[in-house]
């Protein structure tokens, strides 16, 4: 055979294990919403779930499955997805597996803020997500003004946001105190993240931002690749460098914003859904939507496993938090040796 | 090298500075230490104060001043164990941005003083302080071995990005445990902060034997501290085992922020401010360092625990948030100040 009939389908391959390994990760998706809609503190047969999401009334099954476990599945998928897409964006971007925002402290001003509102100002519903979705946004801006000196480099970028989020963590706590235990629980899943409660009016903000953000990162995919290269290789190969890194990280911020918005800041979902596609995929392609689909694999999964498979009942923030710690081990470590950058 | 080299001087000129500051700080810690008596949601007079430090508890300002007594003298010692730990940690990893809150240390500690309380109920003082220190020594193990896998070792970038990691996985834990257990939600919460504000004699006098020994530890490192900043190699050649003084200086430190942490829940940044404040009054040499940094965190704890009871008069900040708003400016100074190839 030829050395192009090689390339080819040396190519060919590839594609065909990418799509394979996207169609895998929809697939754990789809079970897991399955599983969240049929099984809770009840088990609802498969045949009545499609019926009542049909539409059919089937009584106390409808308000089960229709109020309490649909959208808990609705949003769990649509915020894990958004973390995944904006996490994975922040890693390649600054060349660090590590540089997440959930780590850098995007995700602690949004919390912050909500505690804030919850507990001193005393709001609830919408306006306290959209004030998070602001207080991301400027926290962002904040860390990269304060990261400025003559361009902004991503080691410093880094620091500066863990300095931020020492400093926003350590304040949410405080409020935290001052909560009256009454509004405590709400608060709580602002330091976590949790899906309880979940309402399927939220997932009209997370899907619009979702299709936004996302279709914005989707066209960018290619210069933020070479970004990753460098940026003085980058500016050789033509990409604007200002303008793509301004578009992509306002682009991964806002996902990260809204999906805590929605769910408070699910820890470690942003930081794992990268790194663990890139090894479902073996870094075939982009990693933007292998990112997305499996944050909302990760969410998905572990909240029902939270709420179902584990002795006391926890919010999903917990589950991930925990998971995340010996994966964040094993990742350094591997990571480190290899020199790789994800 | 990572720290900056010192001023050139003429070694008198250092010595006498040096004494200065010295005087200077033992002296600013005095008029810290009466401010946090006199000032708080009440105001107390001289008076007052005397006749309570003479031991007259008759009037209501006396009371006052006899029940800030306690908690003047744990930020003190807190402080002071802080701001030595850190400077020992700087010195230890050769690392700028080195504290005991971003590292994690005091993350582990609180995790395995919550899981104390949630599984064995508080048993004893004793016990506590036992389990802070073994959760401190865990954590900075952890973030010491995480960070200096691979190439490049433990840069000050990797050994902050594995700490604020291992703090988020260890907070979580730390959730984990508290929330399905109300009983203890709401005492674990306040702890969590970081204060001093219900200090009582019996809290404190379990925790002097292990400042003492974290104390006499680290301070003995000071010397070999200095060998270990000219580097590795020239410090070997030197004839010292690396390994030996790291173990060392790094069990004091330990030992000093886990007891800081069971005394008063984990307090950020102090560790971080302190030390380069003194390594930029008085040179690079630890033997001075030390001792000044734990001068030094005294003060800044105290004050701060001062500045939180006068801001939100008549209730009070905890310290610990004082703190992290002080040193989180200072930390991205540090940051800032420094070219991206030493991070």
């Amino acid at each position: 055979m030829s050395l192009v009939a090689d390339i080819a389908s040396l190519r060919q391959g590839r594609r065909r294990k990418r799509r394979m390994g996207l169609a895998a990760l929809a697939a754990a998706l789809m079970a897991g919403i399955a599983l969240t809609l049929a099984v809770g503190q009840s088990v609802t047969p498969p045949l009545t779930v499609m019926a009542t999401l049909l539409g059919v009334d089937t009584g106390g099954d409808a308000f089960t499955i229709r109020v309490l476990r649909l959208p808990r599945a609705v949003i769990s998928a649509l915020a894990g997805a958004c973390f995944g897409m904006g996490g994975v964006t922040f890693q390649t971007l600054l060349r660090n597996p590590l540089a997440s925002p959930d780590i850098i402290g995007i995700s602690s001003g949004a919390s912050a803020a909500a505690v804030f509102c919850i507990v001193m100002l005393h709001l609830s519903g919408t306006i306290v997500s959209v004030v998070a979705v602001a207080a991301g946004l400027g926290v962002a801006l904040l860390i990269y003004l304060l990261a400025w000196k003559g361009g902004a480099a991503g080691a410093r970028l880094i620091l500066v946001g863990i300095g931020i989020s020492a400093m926003l963590q350590s304040f949410t706590a405080y409020l935290l105190t001052q909560a009256p235990s009454w509004s405590l629980q709400q608060a709580l899943r602002w330091m976590t993240g949790s899906v309880n409660g979940a309402e399927l009016g939220q997932a009209l903000p997370l899907l619009l931002a979702l299709g936004i953000f996302g279709s914005v990162l989707l066209a960018l995919r290619r210069d933020l690749e070479t970004l990753a290269m460098g940026d003085d290789m980058a500016a050789g190969l033509g990409v604007p460098i200002g303008l793509v890194r301004i578009g992509v990280v306002v682009a991964a911020v806002g996902l990260v914003a809204f999906a805590t918005a929605a769910a408070g800041p699910v820890a470690f979902v942003a930081f794992l859904s990268g790194p663990v596609a890139a090894r479902l995929l073996r870094r075939n392609g982009s990693l933007l939507m292998p990112a997305a689909l499996t944050g909302a694999v990760l969410v998905v999964t572990a909240d029902f496993a939270g709420q179902v498979l584990l002795p006391a009942r926890y919010p999903v923030g917990i589950v991930t938090g925990v998971l995340g710690a010996p994966f964040l081990v094993l990742l350094i470590a591997r990571d480190n040796r290899s020199g790789g950058s994800l | 090298m990572v720290h900056a080299p010192a001023p050139l001087m003429p070694r008198r000129v250092l010595g006498a500075r040096r004494l200065a500051f010295a005087a200077i700080l033992l002296g600013l810690l005095g008029i810290a230490m009466l401010l946090s008596l006199g000032l708080g949601s009440r105001v107390t007079g001289w008076a007052d104060l005397g006749a309570a430090l003479s031991g007259e508890v008759e009037t209501m300002g006396e009371a006052t001043v006899a029940s800030r007594v306690p908690r003047t003298a744990l930020a003190a010692l807190a402080g002071a164990a802080l701001g030595l730990a850190g400077a020992v940690m700087q010195g230890v990893t050769r690392n700028p941005l080195a504290d005991p809150g971003i590292l994690g240390v005091n993350a582990g500690a609180a995790l395995a003083v919550v899981t104390g309380l949630a599984t064995l109920g508080l048993a004893s003082a004793q016990a506590y302080i036992w389990l802070a220190i073994l959760g401190a020594t865990g954590a900075a193990i952890a973030v010491y071995a995480i960070a200096s896998v691979g190439g490049g070792g433990a840069t000050p970038l990797k050994l902050a990005l594995a700490g604020a990691a291992l703090t988020a996985a260890l907070a979580s834990l730390t959730t984990a445990i508290v929330l399905p257990r109300g009983d203890i939600a709401g005492l674990v919460q306040s702890w969590l902060v970081g204060g001093v504000g219900g200090a009582t004699w019996d809290r404190i006098v379990p925790v002097l034997p292990f400042l003492g020994t974290g104390a006499l530890l680290s301070l003995a490192t000071a010397r070999k501290l200095n060998m270990l900043a000219l580097g590795d190699e020239t410090a070997s050649a030197l004839g010292e085992s690396l390994w030996r003084v790291r173990i060392l200086a790094a069990a004091g430190a330990v030992t000093l922020c886990g007891a800081a942490t069971a005394a008063c829940g984990p307090i950020a940044f102090v560790g971080l401010v302190v030390p380069h404040l003194c390594r930029l009054l008085l040179g690079v040499d630890y033997r001075w360092i030390l001792p000044a940094s734990a001068v030094s965190g005294a003060v800044l704890l105290v004050l701060a625990d001062v500045a939180g009871r006068l801001l939100a008069r008549p209730a009070e900040l905890d310290v610990g948030i004082v703190t992290a708003f002080l040193g989180a400016p200072v930390f991205i100074w540090i940051v800032r100040a420094r070219r991206v190839s030493a991070l």
